[in-house]
């Protein structure tokens, strides 16, 4: 079992937690992905991870309730503990490969989407850590969901737009790129992670601005050890295993429509599950929202 | 003429077992095995037993069945076998044991393999458990994995005395044995689960949710963790596809998938919080015992069955008792026949399949006659879901983080064959990980090698 020590709401929906998981800790980079399951019965979930500590052992996780088991997860609280926490899983980072004077050659700028900011801080302290500046742009629907601000600050020159203009920069994450590109910001290298369709509309720009591009894909996956290949994605017009040899790949070759289309496959399903955790006793199917 | 004959084993009803998750062979009882028992001509020179991957005294433990005595033929299997309840299931017997029993040549052979169930399973509700380690060692060894491979070297080497830790990735040990086989084939909770327990029973300690070569290195178990051996028994890989267009198409699945939802995330029944595909009409890919076990569970889950494979009957890769319960339960099957197109609907979904004919040339490296296209042969197999049951390619985590690791072309971990001995001191290694997809009880023959020869490492 694996002791949650904190437990916060960032915001609607999207919770913080600190977990003690000893192995991850000492072991994750930015860029690598864990696996939990709330309780025995259990499905597997995919997360990210914000944050780590090696000294306590512990790795901080940040998810928003979208699904039955999610919704299951942000009902925990400080004392209780997750069954399982698997990790770290995936490649690190490439950022973690290069040095530092190459780092330091580079201008490099990282897109965050909704809770998809959680990701990207790490790769941020990272850099920071190393002497490193970078550019972040934080994406979110509305003011309320902008998360993590404070820390980011603190290792970045940090850009928030929000789809509705109630803070910061007004309009989606592309629309930011490229008034910062228009205001003299020459990147040669991006990072972004958030929604797929966030993604792909960024690695349209990119891709015309010229900018290499690094996604972070998050597919349907099982083990996530690289055993049951329902993570595939096509890169590049090749079978790529996010679980593996992923989950960053170069946006510019993912298959971003098929990767959305394959999202769909459980979501009749899933809708029902989460209809029936959030209803709990009270579920019987009767009003037909969960047919 | 009663001694050509073999006691038949009763089974569910191939109607009824068609809809249901529950166990399809009932096994012997009593009576029937002790009947069986008899037959057995207790040869001077027993070929069963050469036949047997991990040697088990056939002749001894039928001995003791004869007369009544469950508890010395279990401890009897026990000193070759940890897993005998799983083995007297999924052993392919008719090509091991029983292919080379003198009964067989005139007549049945012996039922060992059922035989072996009867006695573990009994010994298991008389709560009978194996015999442990009387002297300790003081000596940690680490096995990677909690598969066949890695519970057997694990057993023998904790009942040698050693300090045993199994790491194993998934929250569940097993591994095939609870992700792979269906429950109608190997019940989980009754048997695989009491198997584990009588492993660890001999002192073994159990982590889940470690991924060797991710959360911690073999290097990093050597020298900060005070493993003086390690065992590899990591399984088999990343699943196969066929690189043909519209594979990425919604339902489409690897036959690992499908059974990892339905077996070690118990998909198949209502409640389980996994969600699974239950197809109307399911095309699976391939002959081998892993394509029987998916197509039998997208048959309990409701679908009408295709099974698509490109050689014919004879060269069926599957055990002859899967093929035949799976046509008993009324699973049909195109033989000579290979997909070239999977076509979608507007949504993506899988709508069809277009198969081609094959006709068998001459044979190949493996000596089966290779399969050739009839041109225009082309036809189309309406179905919703398709999966794709093709075999493994190896994990790369392992290999790829193991200083001085060697691995071969296919990159398989290269082993000696008699002690397990890989090309870095101390590490060792058997089951999928070296051979590529195999059964269970090579594994467990591997497993049981690799235990030997880490005792003769350590003894040095």
């Amino acid at each position: 079992m694996f002791k949650i020590l904190e437990a916060n709401e960032l915001a609607t929906n999207i919770f913080q937690m600190i977990v003690e998981a000893p192995r991850v800790a000492d072991a994750c980079l930015p860029g690598q992905f864990l696996i939990i399951r709330v309780d025995d019965e259990g499905e597997r979930i995919p997360l990210t991870i914000c944050d780590y500590n090696r000294e306590k052992g512990t790795v901080e996780i940040v998810v928003q309730a979208i699904g039955a088991e999610t919704y299951k997860l942000s009902k925990l609280k400080a004392g209780d503990e997750l069954a399982d926490v698997v990790g770290p899983l995936g490649k690190p980072s490439d950022l973690c490969e290069m040095s530092v004077e190459e780092l330091k050659k580079k201008k490099i700028v990282f897109i965050a989407g909704g809770v998809g900011t959680a990701p990207v801080y790490p790769q941020a302290k990272y850099l920071k850590e190393l002497g490193v500046d970078c550019d972040v742009i934080i994406g979110a629907k509305t003011k309320d969901l902008v998360i993590l601000e404070d820390r980011f600050k603190e290792v970045c020159n940090l850009h928030i737009t929000t789809d509705d203009g109630s803070y910061g920069r007004s309009g989606m994450v592309t629309k930011a790129l490229q008034d910062l590109w228009d205001e003299g910001n020459k990147y040669d290298h991006c990072v972004a992670i958030g929604p797929m369709i966030m993604m792909k509309f960024v690695c349209k720009l990119t891709q015309e601005l010229g900018i290499p591009t690094v996604v972070s894909m998050n597919p349907i996956m099982v083990d996530g050890t690289g055993m049951c290949g329902a993570c595939r994605l096509t890169v590049g017009g090749k079978v790529q295993f996010a679980c593996v040899d992923g989950p960053e790949f170069d946006g510019h070759k993912v298959d971003f429509d098929q990767a959305m289309n394959r999202m769909k496959l459980y979501k009749t399903e899933e809708g029902r599950l989460f209809l029936k955790a959030q209803e709990g006793d009270t579920h019987h199917g009767g009003c037909g929202n969960c047919e | 003429m009663d001694g050509f004959v073999r006691v038949p084993v009763r089974e569910q009803d191939a109607k009824v077992r068609a809809t249901n998750f529950e166990e399809v062979c009932l096994g012997y009882n009593k009576e029937e095995a002790e009947k069986e028992a008899l037959r057995c001509l207790n040869c001077k020179n027993p070929q069963c037993v050469q036949g047997c991957p991990v040697s088990i005294d056939i002749p001894g433990f039928i001995s003791k069945v004869k007369t009544g005595d469950v508890e010395g033929a279990y401890q009897t299997i026990s000193k070759s076998s940890a897993l005998p309840a799983v083995c007297g299931r999924v052993c392919p017997q008719e090509s091991q044991c029983e292919g080379k029993c003198i009964r067989g040549i005139k007549g049945d052979a012996v039922s060992i393999g059922k035989l072996e169930r009867y006695v573990a399973d009994t010994a298991r509700e008389l709560g009978i458990k194996p015999e442990g380690a009387k002297e300790k060692k003081g000596k940690k060894v680490a096995v990677i994995g909690s598969g066949p491979s890695g519970l057997t070297c694990a057993g023998d080497l904790a009942k040698m005395g050693y300090d045993v830790t199994i790491f194993e990735a998934l929250h569940e040990a097993g591994g095939v044995l609870v992700y792979g086989i269906p429950e109608f084939r190997l019940p989980k909770t009754a048997v695989v689960k009491k198997e584990i327990e009588n492993v660890k029973s001999l002192g073994v300690k159990l982590e889940t949710d470690v991924v060797i070569g991710k959360s911690v290195t073999i290097d990093e178990l050597m020298e900060k963790e005070g493993f003086e051996a390690v065992f590899i028994g990591s399984g088999a890989g990343l699943p196969r596809f066929m690189n043909i267009p519209g594979e990425q198409a919604m339902g489409v699945f690897s036959a690992n998938e499908f059974l990892t939802r339905s077996n070690l995330m118990k998909a198949f029944d209502e409640n389980s919080r996994t969600p699974i595909m239950r197809p109307k009409k399911c095309v699976v890919v391939g002959g081998g015992n892993v394509a029987m076990d998916a197509a039998r569970t997208a048959l309990r889950l409701g679908a009408e069955v295709h099974v698509v494979y490109r050689r014919g009957e004879e060269e069926l890769p599957a055990r002859k008792e899967e093929v035949g319960h799976a046509k008993e339960e009324g699973i049909i099957f195109d033989l000579l026949t290979n997909p070239v197109e999977i076509h979608a609907d507007e949504n993506g979904w899988v709508k069809g399949i277009t198969c081609i004919r094959m006709e068998l040339g001459e044979p190949d490296e493996s000596g089966r006659r290779s399969p050739v296209e009839v041109p225009g042969s082309e036809f189309e197999i309406e179905c919703d879901a398709v999966i794709m049951s093709l075999g493994t390619s190896p994990n790369p985590l392992i290999s790829s983080t193991t200083q001085g690791l060697e691995v071969n072309r296919r990159k398989c971990i290269v082993a000696q064959e008699d002690n397990g001995q890989t090309s870095k001191p101390g590490v060792f290694a058997g089951g999928d990980a070296v051979t590529g997809a195999a059964t269970v009880i090579l594994a467990m023959g591997a497993g049981k090698a690799a235990a030997k020869g880490i005792d003769e490492y350590l003894s040095k």
